[in-house]
């Protein structure tokens, strides 16, 4: 099953696929390899996994600070194409879709990333800081190659260039669900619920949602009305707390958010 | 005072130069740079809007600065004929003003009440801080905890003026984190906020917009040149931190194919990750901080650390428009070290009575370097991007660490 595919599924059986994210190699490759493990035992229908980048715009502190101990344990992009190896080899089935800037998969060049990482296991990525008006090679690289393209949307996002989005990715679309970075937040945006009913009438890719999701209430309040919901930066402050219960910390919340 | 820059050979309509620039941001970041992008397009089409601009260069910032014959300099190094650009005598004592005016009109046209802006050494905080007092606009400037610290006066100024200084503790706590957490704050808050970004560089349109507004530099200092000798000079040099003093002196003589540009890089203390902030010496290009550009990474395409002498020159990148210029060989890019440097701050302060910025100190090393081989009929500007008041603790503090 690859990403377009669990979240047709999860539409069709009216509920959402619940997709956590974590920095891939925090606190460290060992206990991130664990961390994931658990996840799917604990539910996950897809993977969001992080590739740690030096100045990441596009994150609040609690995905900063993940990526800063991700990068000082010696994460790199070849691991984490690694982790994701191993993960499989030890049957984490789930579909699992790269998040990351744009640099290290220039700098490893669009290609060969493509080809390792489809190779490594992974079925997709979201590469935040290309837009689809700059991201033509690498869409066609995609693509050719199989791999699943995911582009992201917001609040902001003109009709026209909504169509662009639409027309570029291949695995889903993700809406932000608000103008700022992300981190958890108390409450929702209004009218959160009304905005994902109309895009996924306008897309002809199934729709996730993400940034600021992180209780169950919110959860709920979603469920049913869009294909996937993205909880991170709840589950990666988890591992900030407390690095060596991580794993279980981590199933347990997810348990909670799923309800 | 329309800018005769190369504006109509780039950037292109998607804000490439050659190969370079482009606009690389998260979904939440296009919006507001389209706005943007519509808001400068619409203005620098207007002649009552370069009017505009222009008064307030000379009212306010004391436009046109001096292009003044440097005679015991030149004297002193026993060759070329130099020239200063004294953009030390703009208000608020750099270069940096030029941009923060332009900018300051845009988002006044645009409607925006706030204006946020990074800051590395503190004089784009400062400039912006001035401009947005002058305007009665609310100012937020963001600076990496690092910075804060080895630039306290300027902190002290930006207060001074009106503006909140917020420290970034994150990364490596100095200009990029600055970048990085100013686009955060824009993110969440574009409805009343402009980003007021200091340099030639960032997502499409900031490199050209910034450059057409420092622009200025290199129109006069055509004027100026071609009145004092009647020729246009044989070589320019300029320091290049993200690039605005550079391109806005260089902007002006692209076309003279006989001049000779040369931005000079801080070559800090080695050429070693790190110990530098020379990206043509040691980086390569990359997409960083909304720009396809050189800049310094490792294998993994993760940012290096930096290091100079000068706040002002130590960033990761290299604004997009010299990126291509390197390429196409119209402009040469070279490094002098902190100890040259600082030399050379001495050296100014003594022969002609100037202190300039640290910053600056690295175009007046390379001159020094290139001057005594050049010829006495080689004609020369340096662009004197800044004063040095502001690093006179740093002077002493190195001094003293040298006996």
């Amino acid at each position: 099953m690859n990403l377009r595919q669990a979240l047709q599924r999860a539409r069709e059986e009216k509920r959402s696929a619940f997709i956590p994210f974590v920095i891939a190699g925090d606190p460290n490759m060992a206990t991130s390899e664990e961390i994931i493990a658990r996840l799917e035992r604990a539910g996950a229908d897809l993977l969001e996994l992080g590739v740690p980048f030096s100045d990441p715009v596009a994150d609040g502190v609690t995905v900063q600070r993940a990526a800063e101990r991700s990068l000082s344990a010696g994460t790199t992009l070849k691991g984490v194409l690694d982790l994701v190896k191993r993960l499989r080899a030890r049957s984490v089935t789930m579909p699992i879709c790269l998040f990351s800037y744009v640099n290290p998969v220039f700098k490893m060049g669009y290609e060969n990333f493509i080809k390792a990482a489809k190779a490594a296991g992974a079925n997709g990525a979201l590469l935040v800081d290309l837009p689809p008006e700059a991201a033509e090679t690498y869409c066609s690289l995609a693509r050719k190659n199989d791999f699943e393209t995911v582009f992201l949307t917001s609040p902001t996002t003109s009709e026209q260039r909504l169509r662009l989005i639409d027309a570029c990715s291949t695995g889903f679309v993700y809406y932000v669900s608000r103008e700022g970075v992300t981190g958890a937040q108390e409450t929702l945006p209004q009218q959160l619920s009304d905005k994902l009913a109309a895009l996924r009438q306008n897309l002809s890719n199934p729709l996730a949602v993400g940034f600021g999701i992180s209780t169950p209430e919110h959860v709920k309040q979603l469920s049913g009305r869009v294909d996937g919901i993205v909880v991170g930066s709840a589950l990666v402050k988890l591992i900030e707390e407390n690095p060596a219960n991580a794993p279980n910390a981590i199933a347990e919340k997810v348990r909670v958010l799923k309800g | 005072m329309k800018s005769k820059t190369n504006a109509k050979t780039w950037p292109d309509a998607k804000g490439y130069f050659g190969d370079y620039g482009g606009r690389y941001v998260p979904d939440t970041l296009m919006a507001p740079l389209i706005e943007l992008e519509k808001a400068f397009e619409e203005l620098s089409g207007k002649e009552a809007f370069w009017e505009e601009f222009a008064t307030v260069l000379k009212t306010f910032v004391g436009r046109e600065t001096p292009l003044q014959y440097a005679r015991r300099l030149s004297e002193h190094l026993k060759g070329a004929k130099i020239y200063l650009k004294r953009e030390d005598l703009a208000h608020t004592g750099a270069h940096k003003i030029n941009n923060a005016i332009g900018q300051i009109l845009v988002a006044k046209h645009m409607g925006k009440t706030r204006i946020i802006a990074e800051t590395g050494a503190g004089q784009h905080g400062v400039a912006t801080a001035t401009a947005a007092a002058q305007y009665g606009l609310k100012c937020v400037v963001y600076m990496g905890a690092d910075d804060m610290a080895r630039q306290e006066m300027n902190v002290f100024r930006m207060r001074l003026l009106g503006a909140e200084v917020v420290a970034v503790n994150s990364g490596s706590r100095t200009l990029k984190d600055a970048v990085s957490e100013a686009m955060r704050d824009w993110v969440a808050n574009i409805a009343d906020t402009h980003y007021l970004l200091g340099s030639a560089l960032g997502p499409h349109p900031y490199p050209r917009m910034v450059r057409d507004f420092q622009s200025v530099i290199g129109i006069e200092a055509r004027e100026q040149i071609l009145a004092a000798e009647k020729r246009l000079p044989d070589s320019i040099i300029a320091c290049v931190g993200g690039g605005s003093n550079a391109i806005g002196i260089f902007s002006a003589f692209v076309g003279d194919e006989k001049t000779v540009l040369i931005g000079v890089e801080a070559g800090g203390t080695a050429i070693k990750p790190g110990q530098h902030a020379a990206r043509f010496s040691g980086g390569t290009p990359g997409i960083f901080q909304g720009m396809k550009t050189y800049f310094l990474q490792n294998a993994d395409g993760q940012a290096e650390n930096t290091h100079s002498i000068s706040a002002g020159l130590d960033y990761t990148a290299v604004g997009p428009e010299h990126s291509l210029l390197h390429d196409i060989k119209r402009a040469k890019y070279m490094s002098v070290s902190d100890d040259e440097a600082a030399a050379a701050f001495h050296l100014l302060a003594r022969t002609e009575g100037i202190i300039p910025a640290l910053e600056s100190s690295h175009a007046i090393a390379m001159a020094c370097k290139i001057a005594p081989k050049a010829g006495s009929t080689h004609l020369m500007i340096i662009n004197l991007s800044g004063r040095g008041d502001k690093d006179i603790g740093i002077i002493q503090k190195y001094d003293g660490g040298k006996k």
